[in-house]
């Protein structure tokens, strides 16, 4: 297979913890324009995989490839400016800052000016436009001057998914994008990856197995920090050693 | 409206003061609230507590004593020389204390200052505990005679505004959005693409050349540079200043500065006292009012308006 194909690839991905090994040997491979779910029991070492994607954790063993880049080695910053920007799983917003400074903070490093201390921030509002197009597209705009941290729940991460669209990521990673949500959220976020998945690629980390088959072509299975299986949820779901590790800790 | 006002009366006070109030009292003040204006940069807008920042004032003081005493150099040139010294100090404890969070980035600044503060005790050109004593005030630009106490307090408050003025400024550019962005979520901040460490440090530069420049006008006002200036106690009384003030907030350390001196100066014949009184304050001041006075006043402001504002305190 040509590795254009892939957005993102591992090779014996690992990561050990004093002796445990929290993720083993673990290679994955996104395709460009998927929506690729990673599931799996409490423990799996899902969260830490994704860690090891965002580079928040240093893996002992393995590789990390983007776009045939080998980017085992490069710094979160850095990821994020080749295009692959991630949420966090508690939502990360800057609470003190109204949604439209949240939104242009994630806009405003292309300006080149971040470090430009002597100027005004009256020069920020050059932003303002497609600040308020974002919000927009994730149905916030008449909380545009809201302090963030006074946002519900779910539209902490719909402003979440605002700033990181902001970034006009290649790859978006999203960390359980619906964890705590009510089930009208639940409905609002789904449909909101959906959409704004159009000419991107997801990687997510998901526990709702409904959100999950409705959102993504392929998934891939973790256990014990190992992959049990992979391929569409049609036929991953149906593969008794998947609904065996399922059923043990009562998800379905 | 209210704003232009209440600043024209500042102004008016700040002109007028020197007439009503002992000069010397008021250009410690200013200087000290310089001082807990840089530190707040730090504090209140990146969320980082240095615990040695006497080592940018202490410094200052000393490079612009030696500067002015001898080698003769005149005042404008000598201060440049303190706050360049106190931003190169701080562009090396920065480096190497940024890459630590909360109580160990305090205690790499705490042991780095410790160290300027040994070095100002041995050395052989700072005088040792006599400090550098009796250093002349100089003619500012060849002219603009200093050791007239009127002259002098204009030019102290002008220092004072023009690093002001630069703190608020570096608050409300994109670079202070930035910081705000790091105070409130660093790792968010790097999932943007931040490089956060780059910013932390020109952050700390930036505080420490004006903590700089706080010792350097310092040094002219009292005419003396001296181990006060880098223990570790000044370093603890400009955290003070900031909390009781009201730490993220523009005007607070302004206030705590003034605050704090004001109850040195007046019950100094108290003795050791003050610092007793000093702790008293802290700690109600930690249980009671934790935004400190002006954090605390500009809360019920917005209580009072109850109106949806953006909030001005973390602007």
């Amino acid at each position: 297979m040509a590795s254009g194909e892939f957005v993102l690839e591992t090779e014996g991905l690992s990561k050990e913890f004093k002796g445990f090994f929290a993720v083993r040997d673990v290679s994955l491979r996104v395709r460009k324009g998927d929506i690729h779910a990673l599931i799996g029991p409490n423990g799996a070492g899902k969260t830490t995989v994704f860690n090891l994607l965002t580079k928040f954790l240093t893996p002992t063993a393995g590789r990390i490839l983007y776009k045939g880049e080998e980017i085992t080695k490069t710094g979160p910053a850095d990821i994020a400016r080749k295009g692959m920007v991630r949420s966090f799983q508690i939502s990360a917003v800057f609470p003190h800052l109204s949604l439209l400074e949240n939104v242009r903070i994630a806009l405003q490093r292309e300006l080149g000016t971040s470090f430009h201390f002597w100027k005004s921030d009256d020069s920020l509002s050059a932003l303002n436009d497609r600040a308020m197009a974002l919000l927009e597209a994730v149905g916030l705009t008449e909380f545009r001057n809201h302090t963030a941290g006074d946002l519900p729940y779910g539209r902490k991460r719909a402003l979440e998914i605002a700033m990181a669209l902001a970034c006009e990521p290649r790859l978006l990673l999203l960390d359980e994008p619906t964890a705590g949500m009510t089930h009208e959220d639940i409905v609002r976020i789904t449909d909101l990856i959906g959409r704004v998945s159009e000419n991107r690629t997801v990687l997510m980390v998901e526990h709702n197995l409904s959100v999950v088959s409705n959102l993504s072509n392929v998934i891939t299975v973790l256990q014990r920090g190992e992959i049990l299986a992979e391929g569409p949820y049609e036929e991953v779901s149906k593969m008794p050693e998947v609904i065996s590790a399922y059923l043990g800790t009562g998800h379905g | 409206m209210i704003r232009i006002i209440s600043l024209v009366a500042l102004i008016i006070i700040a002109l007028v003061a020197p007439f009503f109030f002992y000069p010397v009292f008021l250009m410690k003040a200013l200087c000290f609230a310089l001082f807990a204006c840089a530190f707040n940069l730090l504090l209140g807008y990146v969320g980082l507590l240095s615990f040695g920042h006497a080592a940018f004032l202490g410094s200052a003081a000393y490079v612009t004593g030696h500067s002015m005493k001898v080698l003769g150099l005149p005042p404008e040139l000598s201060i440049l020389a303190g706050t360049g010294a106190a931003a190169l100090l701080g562009l090396g404890f920065g480096w190497l204390a940024i890459r630590r969070q909360g109580i160990y980035f305090a205690m790499i600044t705490l042991a780095l200052s410790q160290m300027v503060f040994f070095f100002a005790l041995q050395a052989p050109f700072t005088g040792g505990e006599d400090g550098i004593q009796a250093i002349p005030r100089g003619y500012l630009l060849g002219f603009i005679d200093l050791n007239n106490q009127l002259t002098l307090y204009y030019f102290v408050l002008a220092m004072f505004v023009f690093g002001w003025l630069v703190i608020y400024r570096t608050i409300h550019s994109p670079f202070g959005q930035v910081l705000k962005a790091i105070r409130e979520n660093e790792p968010r901040a790097i999932s943007l693409g931040y490089r956060t460490d780059q910013y932390k440090l020109m952050a700390f530069v930036l505080s420490a050349a004006l903590s700089g420049m706080a010792g350097a006008t310092k040094t002219l006002v009292f005419q003396l540079a001296s181990l006060t200036d880098v223990h570790w106690h000044m370093s603890g009384e400009v955290v003070l200043m900031t909390l009781l003030g009201g730490m993220g907030t523009v005007f607070g350390p302004v206030v705590g500065a003034f605050l704090v001196v004001t109850i040195q100066n007046y019950l100094a014949q108290l003795g050791s006292w003050v610092t007793i009184i000093q702790g008293g304050i802290f700690v109600v001041c930690v249980l009671l009012f934790r935004r400190g006075i002006v954090g605390e006043a500009m809360a019920l402001a917005r209580k009072l308006r109850k109106k949806p504002e953006k909030e001005d305190a973390v602007s």
